[in-house]
């Protein structure tokens, strides 16, 4: 497998993975937001049919057709029927879409009776996009870490299972653009917490084991500030006592008790996510690429916590 | 007390009275654990035999209940381990986890009409690849091998877990899906003779298509495999119909688990609505890793913005009271009064004190408002803290089960 040295926004086709719950589609759309506002004309394409992407840009419900967020940035929702319409007008000379009608016969069949297809449509589109150049970077927002192995290895499937015909025809391209570490990449998304973080590594080693695709970054999201040095956490114990907070307490007129019972969680919780930032850095190859994102104390969610994490990720790679 | 005012305020009467307990709720939001911790307390309170059927448990959950690791197989956590636990059991817990290419084969050879049949079946390349990367698949063997562990009366009590799925719902329709999937005259079209089939007019354009998309070898591995595994429909279909009664009967209820993360709680409540559009009973909505009510109250603010902005006026009288009385640490013994606080380090841990109470008030504020937004909850609605650790033994996951139980 070739590595890349490229950074990250400057590949082609980004998959957006992680276990669910870690916040895969605000990351996936902040790097978007981001590539834009750097001036590289950017689409977001959901993958799964949740319909959260359009919350995380502050629109309305997104469409096969790419919609246009702002500039430089648009954003779609995958839709293999779709794809497998848009692929057989580009690719059937004869009429035939047209004597079809409607297309739901065929799909069901493809899509339920053969192993893949739904997987290759949707990879398909995405990797079309980058190979015509119809933008700079595509960002995907892709299926949760169990699913989307599968989806990276359809091209490598289907060339297995299928021996001719025109879907066959097309996996060559598909295969060598998705391994091509300067092209594509895989980002997977997690939080330093248990689970997110085993998943984490068995999914680098399956994706290392089953596909020849780069893993471009870790992006570990929702890490908790570190509040005090060792110095000072001697002296919040201190504080934490009863003298110490009855003295607080008369300094500052007021009972402080919950202040400081607040602070003691916020200190706790933090030290119980060292061990899985531990673990999930010793589990890791140097070669990987670690992106650490704040927890974000925002009030809102939607379009403004996009555009804060996007910033998050800005000073994060250094720009 | 008088009959019909008691309102349940946990778990408690609900594992009495039911024989199946589903844990629903959006991927990373606790609900295997609160699938273990419950069943955990009731074969604790309960006379009665208990089965947690987990999908894909993390590890330290299996080693939290004294196994080395989960299997296809059911298997009884061991009563030294309660013991160990400082618990003494009234019931037996028991522990299965969902193996889908196994539970798949084993449907084969329940289902398959002769040993020919079953082994070409299974000696399919498409079989592998239709039972492993099925999405579907998944959800339609969890709920296929619940129904088989329920309608063999072993337990008296099965907590199941449901498998992460893209939409919470998923698997609800998975037994329908695949009924559906083997009855559509798409399948009985693909499963006629290839002759006959070419001479189908009103088929011919999508053969084409198909044809030429996919290549006719393909077509016919296709069809060959389906072919094989249409003899078992009767019986699959049957199983359907079965495993969605069950869901839908008086033996079953639904635990609804979410956090109150605006995505989680989003979908908890679509859930909510659709079970009970559908009819299905929901014993309870559990919401995990709330953050503490104190993080809400107002006259806390005040001082957290005190220590915020007035650190510096602060410290130094501050620091001096606890070098003159030598104020004790919270978890060692008194210091000296020799150890001086330092009045630098003191402008800064009162700042940072007071900047993350108001940090973690706005996340508690948000939290709040997403309770209330969660319209139909049900009855029944228990809070699960949020831990800053781990549940690593089965006394943890008793005592995490304790909070729900009564």
């Amino acid at each position: 497998m070739s590595r890349s040295t490229l950074g990250l926004l400057d590949r082609r086709l980004l998959f957006v993975t992680g276990k669910g719950g870690v916040g895969k589609t605000s990351v996936a759309s902040a790097i978007g937001w981001l590539a834009a506002a750097r001036g590289r004309s950017t689409l977001v394409c959901e993958v799964d049919a949740k319909g959260n992407l359009a919350d995380f840009f502050g629109i309305g419900p997104l469409r096969f057709a790419p919609t246009e967020v702002r500039p430089n940035l648009s954003a779609m929702a995958m839709d293999t029927e779709e794809s497998l319409r848009e692929y057989m007008r580009l690719n059937l000379r004869l009429p035939l879409v047209a004597r079809l009608g409607p297309l739901a016969r065929t799909f069901d069949f493809v899509a339920s009776a053969a192993p893949g297809v739904k997987e290759i449509l949707t990879v398909g589109k995405l990797a079309y996009e980058v190979r015509e150049r119809h933008y700079d970077l595509v960002v995907v927002d892709a299926s949760a870490t169990g699913h989307v192995v599968g989806q990276l290895a359809s091209p490598v499937a289907i060339n297995d299972l299928v021996k001719v015909g025109l879907v066959r025809s097309q996996t060559d391209w598909m295969i060598q653009l998705l391994t091509d570490a300067d092209t594509t990449g895989v980002v997977v998304v997690t939080v330093p917490e248990e689970m997110p973080t085993t998943e984490t590594l068995e999914l680098i080693g399956r994706l290392r084991a089953e596909t020849e695709i780069d893993v471009a970054s870790v992006v570990v999201n929702r890490v908790l500030p570190e509040l005090f040095s060792k110095g000072e956490e001697s002296v919040f114990e201190r504080l934490r006592s009863p003298t110490g907070s009855a003295a607080l307490e008369r300094h500052v007129g007021a009972p402080v008790d919950d202040v400081l019972a607040g602070a003691d969680l916020a200190v706790r919780l933090r030290r119980s996510r060292v061990p899985h930032l531990t673990r999930l850095r010793e589990g890791l190859a140097d070669d990987v690429d670690l992106l650490y994102l704040p927890y974000l104390f925002h009030r809102a969610h939607g379009v403004r916590a996009t555009a804060v994490l996007a910033d998050a990720i800005s000073d994060e790679l250094g720009y | 007390m008088s009959w019909g005012t008691e309102v349940a305020e946990g778990l408690e009467r609900l594992c009495s009275a039911k024989e199946v307990v589903v844990s629903t709720g959006s991927g990373g939001v606790g609900k295997t654990t609160t699938a273990a911790a419950l069943a955990a307390t009731a074969a604790t309170h309960l006379d009665a035999k208990v089965l947690v059927l987990t999908v894909d448990p993390a590890r330290r959950l299996a080693s939290a209940l004294g196994m080395a690791e989960f299997g296809n197989v059911e298997t009884r956590v061991e009563p030294e381990a309660f013991t160990d636990a400082g618990v003494r059991p009234e019931g037996q817990l028991w522990a299965a986890m969902l193996d889908t290419k196994q539970s798949w084969d084993d449907l084969v050879h329940q289902h398959a009409p002769d040993e020919a049949t079953r082994d070409a079946i299974l000696a399919n390349p498409l079989y592998q690849n239709i039972t492993g990367k099925f999405v579907q698949s998944h959800d339609y063997v969890a709920m296929e091998r619940l129904y088989e562990i329920h309608a063999s009366g072993r337990y008296d009590l099965v907590v199941v877990d449901t498998p992460p799925t893209r939409n919470a719902v998923d698997f609800l329709d998975a037994p329908d899906r695949m009924a559906d999937f083997f009855s559509s005259p798409l399948l009985r079209w693909l499963i006629t003779p290839y002759r006959s089939r070419l001479v189908s007019l009103a088929s011919k354009p999508f053969y084409t298509v198909a044809d030429r998309i996919l290549g006719t070898q393909f077509l016919e591995d296709i069809a060959e495999f389906f072919m094989l595994f249409q003899t078992m429909y009767d019986g699959f279909v049957e199983r359907a119909r079965a495993v969605t009664t069950l869901l839908g009967s008086p033996q079953t209820t639904f635990l609804v688990v979410s956090t109150l993360e605006v995505a989680p709680a989003r979908e908890a409540a679509f859930f909510l609505d659709l079970l009970e559009r559908r009819g299905y009973h929901v014993g309870a909505l559990v919401l995990n890793k709330v953050l503490p009510e104190l993080l809400l109250d107002r006259s806390s603010t005040d001082v957290a913005r005190t220590l915020t902005h007035d650190a510096g006026r602060l410290a130094g009288p501050v620091a001096a009271d606890l070098s003159n009385d030598g104020g004790s640490r919270a978890d060692g013994p008194a210091v000296g009064p020799a150890d001086e606080v330092s009045v630098e380090r003191m402008v800064h841990v009162l700042a940072q004190v007071g900047q993350s109470f108001l940090d973690y008030q706005v996340v508690a504020r948000r939290e709040a408002e997403q309770r209330s937004e969660l319209s139909s909850v049900p009855d029944l609605c228990l809070t699960i803290p949020v831990f800053d650790t781990d549940i690593h033994s089965l006394g943890g996951l008793i005592g995490l089960g304790e909070r729900l139980w009564t």
